[in-house]
């Protein structure tokens, strides 16, 4: 057994042999479907641009599925799969439980890719990832579907038989490290979505069928989207997760307080699923108490834990910094950071950008009365590309750029290019979203081709000229963000057949990790009795900025519905 | 053994067991959206 251990010379991590091998293809078919989303997605974008208007309506919707599916699901969710492995048997030095069912699970969520994007190619299943019924497709997209979930759950109870293999084996003492109780938060709330998935999906296939005469379509959204939602909270609880990692690796950072971070993740685990219910503001079968419940007081739980992680984490890295001696002013320690480290960069503006841009505009469509203003508009695109696509789609190419010489054992081929590629997508992906959510704020529907409703024959609705100004720049911004995207694959797919094999010993050439200060590094660090005053500052930043918008969007509201 | 355990505080033997977490994780939304939400939706009543 002891055969099927390697230590890795770069970070003396005990890696397990099987493991790494379900790291690696997990981490392969994450890309591969990135790249097969990106490419739906440069074509959505394209057709959003009105000056463009690339595809016509059906291969629009057929792109829109396509896009959805393969970047918020399949990417994801492939990508987590290998982080719960890396984050059980690699970090805490074990076995891999059932490797066999490991690969049965991998086969399942293969099968279900395979499936779901033959069909939605074919045009049989253009329903969009929402698949809202009683709009109904092919039931191979239901199966495809089921059948992914059911190998994502497989690979979630591997993942925890190997968290009983390692306390049972003793290999580690006390509790886990923060990166396992982060991916422990993310596998919980996976086996919730994958059940809720199964509790709807499987009668939706059965009605695609023909075995069942009708699916309530209020019911639907409201199981759905325990599916729907949670799976982006799944991101959410393993993005931040490769953020505390990423502290570690690239500043030997210890988090500020190891028990403040873990009740932020045990909030997430309790709470953070609950915020589905904002998807069912404007539906009428359902209380207001049960929509301001969800939505307000347990979902502000879950923001609360957000927020505790978006200060502990810069607040750790800022520490550490200062602890290696780059104590000076308030953003000494942020200016001397690498930015030419993808690993990093990436991070890090994965961290600012889901705050800013994902937090607080999810905060304010949240509440029930401001959400009627943007409710299924490209608002709410634009929100999700700046949790989703920056938060957790750039956290995870910033722990790739770290896993290809780690793991797959090979140097990273184009660095000068990688260091730049964080930059272009993150601009990019923060043009789309904030110019989609401004002309969401101007009312443009988020899932119509045409959204003037010219073709239709009956009334034209003329939007202003901001909002085709605002299409136009999103469209800009999409090129943007897809030449760094497609730059990531370029070069995560050819460091992995062209770069430069590493031998069972040999270190990397690049810097893999940092060594972590000692203590008494830490004593005297920091400003006037604070430890973290940049962080500090950033934080207050950060408030302003959250309250000034909130207040812009009540002020919104009560003038489109004056009071008279 | 038993008296290491006894001193672990209650809220850290919570944190340290994943089976717990899990079932935690899974009833409260379950509970407070799931059940919640059919429960309300159930209720309305059909036209005649």
């Amino acid at each position: 057994m002891s055969q099927q251990f390697r230590i890795c010379p770069d970070t003396g991590l005990k890696l397990y042999q099987p493991a790494e091998t379900m790291i690696k293809v997990h981490a392969v078919a994450a890309v591969v479907c990135l790249l097969v989303g990106g490419i739906y997605g440069l074509l959505v974008g394209l057709t959003r641009w009105p000056a463009v208007h690339l595809l016509p309506a059906d291969w629009f919707y057929l792109a829109l599925t396509g896009h959805g599916l393969n970047v918020l699901i399949f990417w994801c969710i492939f990508f987590e799969i290998a982080l719960l492995y890396f984050a059980s048997s690699v970090l805490l030095g074990c076995r891999l439980a059932v490797p066999r069912f490991a690969w049965v699970g991998f086969a399942l969520m293969v099968i279900g890719v395979l499936m779901n994007n033959y069909i939605v190619m074919s045009g049989e299943a253009s329903v969009m990832m929402t698949s809202y019924a009683p709009m109904e497709a092919h039931p191979l997209f239901y199966l495809s579907l089921i059948l992914f979930a059911v190998g994502a759950l497989v690979g979630c109870f591997v993942f925890f038989g190997t968290l009983v293999i390692a306390k049972e084996e003793k290999t580690y003492e006390g509790s886990v490290p923060l990166v396992t109780f982060g991916a422990i938060t993310a596998a919980i709330i996976a086996v919730f979505t994958i059940i809720s998935g199964a509790i709807i999906l499987i009668p939706t296939l059965l009605w695609s069928l023909g075995f069942l005469a009708e699916i309530d379509a209020l019911m639907y959204r409201l199981i759905w989207w325990a599916f729907g939602h949670s799976s982006q909270q799944i991101n959410v609880a393993a993005h931040i997760t490769v953020w505390y990692a990423i502290a570690s690796i690239v500043f030997g950072a210890k988090p500020m307080s190891e028990k403040v971070s873990r009740m932020a993740f045990f909030m997430y685990i309790l709470f953070l699923q609950l915020a589905s219910v904002h998807h069912l503001l404007v539906d009428p079968g359902v209380s207001s108490e049960f929509k301001m419940f969800n939505t307000s007081y347990a979902m502000y739980l879950a923001v609360m834990a957000s927020m505790v992680h978006g200060l502990t984490v810069p607040g750790s890295i800022e520490s550490a910094q200062r602890a290696k001696g780059f104590n000076s002013g308030l953003f000494e320690w942020l200016r001397r950071a690498p930015w030419g480290n993808p690993t990093f960069s990436g991070m890090f503006i994965s961290l600012v950008g889901f705050g800013f841009l994902g937090g607080i505009s999810g905060v304010t469509m949240g509440v029930e009365q401001i959400n009627i203003l943007v409710h299924n508009t490209l608002y709410v695109p634009g929100h999700f590309h700046a949790t989703v696509v920056i938060g957790t789609t750039l956290a995870f190419m910033a722990l790739t750029y770290w896993l290809v010489p780690v793991i797959f054992r090979r140097e990273l081929i184009w660095k000068r290019l990688a260091s730049w590629q964080p930059y272009l997508f993150g601009l990019g992906m923060a043009g789309v979203s904030v110019f989609l959510m401004g002309a969401g704020t101007l009312g443009v529907p988020r899932r119509h081709w045409d959204i003037t409703f010219s073709t239709t024959g009956g009334i034209v609705h003329e939007f202003p000229a901001a909002a085709n100004t605002l299409l136009a720049l999103s469209g800009l911004s999409v090129l943007l963000a897809v030449l760094g995207g497609a730059i990531f694959c370029l070069i995560i797919v050819g460091s992995l057949l062209f770069g430069r094999k590493l031998g069972v010993d040999e270190k990397s050439s690049t810097f893999i990790i940092a060594s972590p200060p000692s203590d008494a590094d830490y004593e005297g660090i920091g400003k006037g009795g604070i430890a973290v005053p940049g962080t500090l500052v950033m934080a207050i930043v950060f408030f302003v900025a959250f309250a000034v918008y909130y207040f812009i969007n009540w002020k919104y509201l009560a003038q489109t519905w004056g009071i008279s | 053994m038993d008296e290491n355990q006894d001193s672990v505080p209650l809220m850290q033997r919570i944190l340290d067991n994943p089976f717990i977490l899990l079932f935690l994780g899974v009833s409260f939304p379950a509970v407070l959206y799931l059940i919640w939400g059919i429960m309300e939706i159930a209720s309305i009543p059909l036209a005649n």
